[in-house]
């Protein structure tokens, strides 16, 4: 019977609070355990538009389940480790009161809901931009009516510009929910809506797409179409991006091979694992550095480069020297021993390093990622992409510019004649595969940041690596480019349809039939010499 | 398929074995064949010779259908258009070749490697049964008769000295009993006396078959008596017996430079 | 590569078929009827498992040692012998699954399948499955080879295209949704043809019956090699070209012996999968398929029995390795890749036979064209 009386008083105290306009804080707090659920969620969302900084408190109290009722009425905050209470409103120490003497205010999805958007509208006012950024993200997701007039205070009070639009735009998606304001704010506010075009903005328009006014209707159909095909359009551009990304990977791989079995037309069975050695000296890199200069952390990569390059390419003359030099002329020998070479260096690799993945870290530089319209693009993958770029431009400079590319591509050519113009083919032949070599451990440094870095890395590559060489025809790196792009950007073209696994299969047999069709490649070299 | 009356321009009473008209074919744009005009008569011998990247080759190349031409007629016999067929086509219409590097298999015995020339069905599923029998064993004592390696029959044929080969490859070439014989320089790499042997045994050849020879070596061409052909840059500069090509200015021209 | 005997069973294939005899004599001996048994249970798996090894070396032989075709996918043809037979051996289960379930195979049950799959019918039928072992390879083989071999693909774009094609299937049998079991592929297998599994007497029995089919597979290879398409064969691999001016079609002698292969293969795999109780799809693995090639190029390419020993030897060698050193394997494995390429071109057999005969030949035949 008390509990009734104190129950009718309180809300005839918040009757007279709304009814004055402001209710004070306290009376608000006060009311929260009164009524039923449907009193609950009124008494939340006005403690949302109070804009009062304790409030956040109460509410997430609330949220969390902590916000309960003393015997005495008092509502407190009662923290869950220590079962310590506070006073809601004046934050005074209320001690330890027993578990089972406070009561519970209980909560149903449309208090929770309310409570939400009422948080939400508190956070609006936070001093820190980006947790402001995400309350008026969240707004435009709930695209609330009632928030309108808090929008509007928080629009009049904002400052940071990027905030200040989604804040119109959410005030926007609200405008449109209710329905109520005249036509031209309405159809200002698909304007506004349809300028952000993506995904949220779609998904604050779809609801109101039957609005009562035919004019809005009509715009919001529009609209909405307009965002589809940019949606599209930017999901088209996103798909080229994966692609372009996946292609500079395979490009990398590949153009060292692009080298040994392209002009030299040597299979090196150990490409891979080349790769998994450039690898493998960025994590050794890093581990000194970690160790013994922790400031050169962010250098760890430029560092690793020139490193995997002699380590690489130190091996892959060895190679050259040590076994390939014996097999030429004979390209299934060469190919059955490299590929005893490979599964030497994986063991050896596992009794160094042992069989796990090894963790190489992104410096901070290669971490992250920004947004490009609607498009996401991580930094790791964007570097990738412009050091392949790079080492592709390198690679072309050193065989068309320099002595030594003028000597490699005249031994390829015709080798005793290179041999009677007093080039020394041995050395050129073990300089032309160290530097295939090299290249292979450049892509390992590339690929330690995208990949895990096990004994198993170069295996997973070497398939792919050959099919890109083949497709873009021996011989001609500029096929390899293009080789590359294609594949990359046809596999994750396919990858929605099909399924990542499926795409890949389908690239593989899609490759086996073009083979068929054009035994020498996309790019071949053509002439006499080839065809017979 | 073309009909013989198709072909335009051609004397009904010749019968030739093998008709080229206007036939071209370059790679990357370099020109090997052009236009080139060529018609071998039936039980002809003929010499074609010419300058280093004539176009010989690859002429021998679309006569076996090895290379396809970019344009122009090549016909069998005036009814089978050459240009549709591949190697293997043209060897069983009864086209022979023979290379200028002797070729032949190394893992087999000289025997062998005639049997294998021997003309007879050629699908894997008769040649799975097939058994050497009586008749094959007299043709091919016959053959070893005329290329004189009697004695070598057991032995491998990688074990043969070059003009060994160059004889073997001659003789697989007699077993395949074709119509045409395409010789690419077989006096390379011989002595005068084997020289003058190989001009005697193509001229005994021609008659019953057709021969065309293409060689640098001019006593050679001399020896085989019969008319020439001048290749030079992809087509034909000039054609009759070799005292008169000889003579003319172009053909002086072309081969003592400018 | 030696001077080729003209008759079938050669002196080397006549040594080989007898000790071939005598083991599968005397390991039912020891195993079953003598006291103290000399020779283990697991042993016969084991000796059973390296009959099917030598079986498909012998298959790989045919292809690369006669007509010059290095296949790096070999590996996928007895997988897929391997998986038709898999697959009988899983309907045989039956009712005995964990899900008990009379037609669906556990894993089937497992990710929700409520029916069995077209391509899962008849293999409740042995006789069917055996047709499949021999069908399913070749038929594959014929279309691959069909295209590949048409368009001339040859030397080291057909290596890696094949290799590119056990790769793709390797792919393909992972996915789940395959209805091949994913991952685990294909185990637990009860009996076949009502006969336990687990029993010592007829694992002896699997053991002597790949003993039978290796006879059977070498001797065939032998016929095949010795006829005049085998002659054929080696002319396409020496001169490929030439062979074609005589009027060969050089395509048609490759598919025929490429399918007839991958047959071969597929009864090796079909062998092998009761014998070790599981096939996964780590049997499409290109690293399987060129370990293949070494076992050939060990024992001496284009010798048949060479290939045979071969395998033997080299998965005699890795399971005691294996056992013993494991970190050594990869090592000695990797070594003989290079040894036997570099050192031992014509394989042990080759130069034991070398040594002895002491053949004198000029360098092999090249190419016409080169």
């Amino acid at each position: 019977m008390k509990a009734f009386l104190r129950m009718v008083l309180v809300l005839l105290a918040l009757a007279e609070a709304t009814a004055a306009g402001a209710a004070d804080f306290a009376t608000l707090v006060a009311a929260l355990p009164a009524g039923g659920y449907a009193d609950r969620a009124k008494v939340v969302r006005e403690l949302g538009l109070s804009g009062d900084g304790r409030a956040l408190k109460v509410l997430t109290a609330l949220a969390g389940d902590d916000l309960k009722v003393m015997a005495d009425g008092a509502v407190v905050i009662v923290y869950e480790k220590t079962g310590a209470a506070v006073g809601a409103v004046d934050g005074t120490d209320k001690g330890t009161p027993a578990a089972d003497s406070l009561q519970r205010i209980k909560l149903n999805n449309a208090v929770r809901r309310a409570l939400r958007t009422a948080t939400g509208m508190l956070t609006l006012r936070d001093p820190d931009p980006a947790k402001r950024l995400s309350a008026a993200r969240d707004a435009l997701r709930a695209a609330d009516p009632e928030q309108i007039e808090a929008l509007d205070a928080a629009l009049a009070a904002e400052t940071d510009p990027a905030v200040k639009t989604v804040l119109a735009e959410a005030k926007a998606a609200a405008v449109l929910k209710s329905g109520e304001a005249s036509e031209a704010d309405q159809l200002a506010a698909v304007t506004l809506l349809a300028q952000r075009g993506d995904e949220a903005a779609q998904a604050a328009l779809a609801p109101v797409v039957n609005a009562k006014d035919p004019a809005v209707a009509a715009a919001v159909k529009k609209a909405l179409a307009d965002i589809a095909e940019a949606r599209k359009l930017w999901g088209l551009a996103q798909n080229v991006w994966y692609g372009l990304s996946l292609g500079s990977v395979l490009l990398l791989a590949a153009v060292g091979l692009a080298i040994t079995f392209g002009v030299m037309g040597v299979i090196n069975m150990a490409h891979g694992e080349l790769v998994m050695l450039g690898a493998y000296t960025t994590f050794v890199v890093q581990q000194v550095i970690r160790a013994d200069a922790p400031g050169l952390f962010g250098w760890s990569l430029a560092i690793a480069a020139p490193l995997a390059f002699l380590v690489a390419g130190g091996v892959g003359v060895a190679i050259e020297r040590g076994i390939v030099r014996h097999l030429y002329g004979r390209p299934l020998e060469t190919l059955l021993a490299t590929w005893g070479v490979s599964l030497m260096l994986q063991q050896a690799v596992r009794s160094i390093f042992g069989p796990d993945n090894r963790d190489v870290g992104n410096p901070s530089w290669m971490s992250g990622a920004f947004h490009l319209g609607q498009m996401q693009v991580t930094w790791n993958r964007l570097w990738i992409l412009v050091f392949a770029f790079a080492v592709f431009t390198v690679l072309l400079i050193v065989l068309k510019r320099t002595a030594i590319g003028l000597q490699m591509r005249a031994v390829t050519q015709n080798r005793a004649m290179a041999a009677n113009m007093g080039i020394r083919t041995g050395r050129v032949d073990a300089l032309t595969f160290g530097l295939g070599s090299g290249i292979a451990g450049l892509a390992g440094v590339a690929l330690s940041q995208i990949d895990n870095v096990s004994p198993n890395l170069g295996q997973g590559y070497i398939v792919d690596s050959f099919m890109v060489v083949v497709f873009g025809g021996a011989g001609n790196i500029w096929g390899t480019l293009a080789g590359a792009f294609t594949l990359g950007i046809a596999n994750k073209f396919l990858e929605p349809f099909a399924g990542a696994v499926l795409g890949k299969i389908l690239i593989l047999v899609g490759i086996i039939l073009f083979i068929q069709k054009r035994p020498r490649g996309l790019f071949a070299v053509k002439g006499r010499a080839v065809e017979a | 398929m073309t009909h013989p009356h198709a072909i335009g321009g051609l004397p009904p009473e010749t019968q030739p074995q093998l008709y080229l008209d206007g036939v071209s074919r370059a790679f990357d744009g370099f020109k090997a064949i052009n236009n080139l005009s060529l018609v071998i008569e039936r039980g002809e011998l003929r010499a074609v010779i010419g300058p280093n990247g004539a176009g010989k080759t690859t002429m021998m190349d679309i006569i076996t259908g090895k290379t396809r031409p970019d344009e122009g007629q090549v016909l069998w016999e005036q009814t089978v258009d050459l240009t549709k067929l591949d190697e293997a086509d043209t060897a069983r219409l009864g086209i022979g070749r023979k290379f200028q590097k002797p070729t032949v298999f190394e893992s087999h015995t000289v025997e062998d490697n005639l049997a294998l020339a021997l003309k007879a069905d050629r699908s894997p599923w008769a040649m799975l049964f097939r058994r050497a029998g009586a008749a094959e064993a007299a043709r091919i004592d016959e053959l070893l008769g005329t290329i004189r390696l009697g004695d070598a029959r057991k032995r491998l044929a990688g074990d043969l000295s070059h003009g060994q080969k160059q004889w073997l490859e001659i003789g697989m070439l007699l077993a395949q009993d074709p119509q045409l014989l395409l010789v690419d320089e077989p006096a390379a790499g011989m002595t005068d006396a084997e020289t003058m042997m190989t001009a005697d045994l193509l001229k005994s050849i021609a008659g019953e078959r057709s021969v065309l020879v293409v060689e640098h070596d001019m006593d050679f061409v001399r020896a085989l008596d019969c008319k020439v052909t001048v290749l030079h840059q992809g087509s034909v500069l000039a054609e009759g017996r070799l005292d008169a090509v000889s003579e003319m200015p172009e053909v002086i021209e072309v081969y003592l430079g400018r | 590569m030696g001077r080729p005997e003209k008759r079938l069973i050669d002196r080397r294939l006549g040594i080989f078929l007898a000790g071939l005899f005598l083991l599968t004599v005397a390991v039912p001996v020891g195993n079953l009827w003598m006291a103290g048994q000399p020779v283990p249970t697991y042993l016969v798996a084991l000796i059973g498992k390296y009959l099917c090894y030598a079986l498909l070396a012998v298959a790989l032989d045919l292809v690369w040692g006669y007509c010059g075709i290095l296949s790096l996918g070999h590996g996928a043809f007895f997988a897929l012998g391997g998986y038709a037979m898999g697959m009988y051996l899983m309907r045989e289960i039956g009712a005995r699954g964990v899900y008990a379930n009379p037609v669906l195979p556990d894993f089937m049950v497992f990710i929700g399948w409520k029916e069995l799959p077209w391509y899962w019918y008849g293999f409740d039928l042995f006789p069917f499955a055996l047709l499949m072992v021999l069908l399913v390879p070749g038929v594959l083989a014929f279309v691959f080879g069909w295209f590949a071999f048409r368009s001339r693909v040859t030397g080291v774009y057909l290596s890696i295209i094949t290799q590119a094609m056990t790769y793709a299937l390797l792919l393909a049998f992972f996915r789940n949704d395959m209805g091949f079991g994913g991952n685990n592929g294909l185990t637990d297998f009860k009996d076949i043809l009502g006969f336990d599994l687990a029993r010592p007497a007829t694992k002896v029995g699997l053991m002597m019956l790949s003993a039978v089919a290796l006879a059977g597979g070498l001797i065939l290879a032998r016929w095949v090699t010795t006829s005049r398409l085998g002659k054929v064969l080696v002319c396409v691999r020496d001169a490929e070209s030439r062979t074609r001016f005589l009027g060969y079609r050089v395509e048609h002698y490759k598919l025929f012996i490429f399918t007839l292969s991958a047959m071969m293969a597929g009864v090796a795999g079909a062998l092998y999968v009761p014998q070790v109780g599981i096939i996964n799809p780590s049997e499409f693995s290109p690293a399987n398929s060129i370990e293949i090639v070494i076992w050939v190029a060990l024992g001496g390419r284009g010798t048949l029995v060479g290939a045979a020993l071969g395998a033997i030897l080299v998965a005699a060698a890795k399971t005691i390795l294996t056992g013993a050193l494991p970190e050594a394997w990869l090592y000695a494995l990797g070594a003989l890749f290079i040894l036997v390429t570099i050192a031992l071109p014509t394989g042990v057999l080759g130069a034991l036979e070398g040594g002895i005969a002491r053949l004198k030949r000029p360098a092999p035949a090249q190419e016409v064209e080169a």
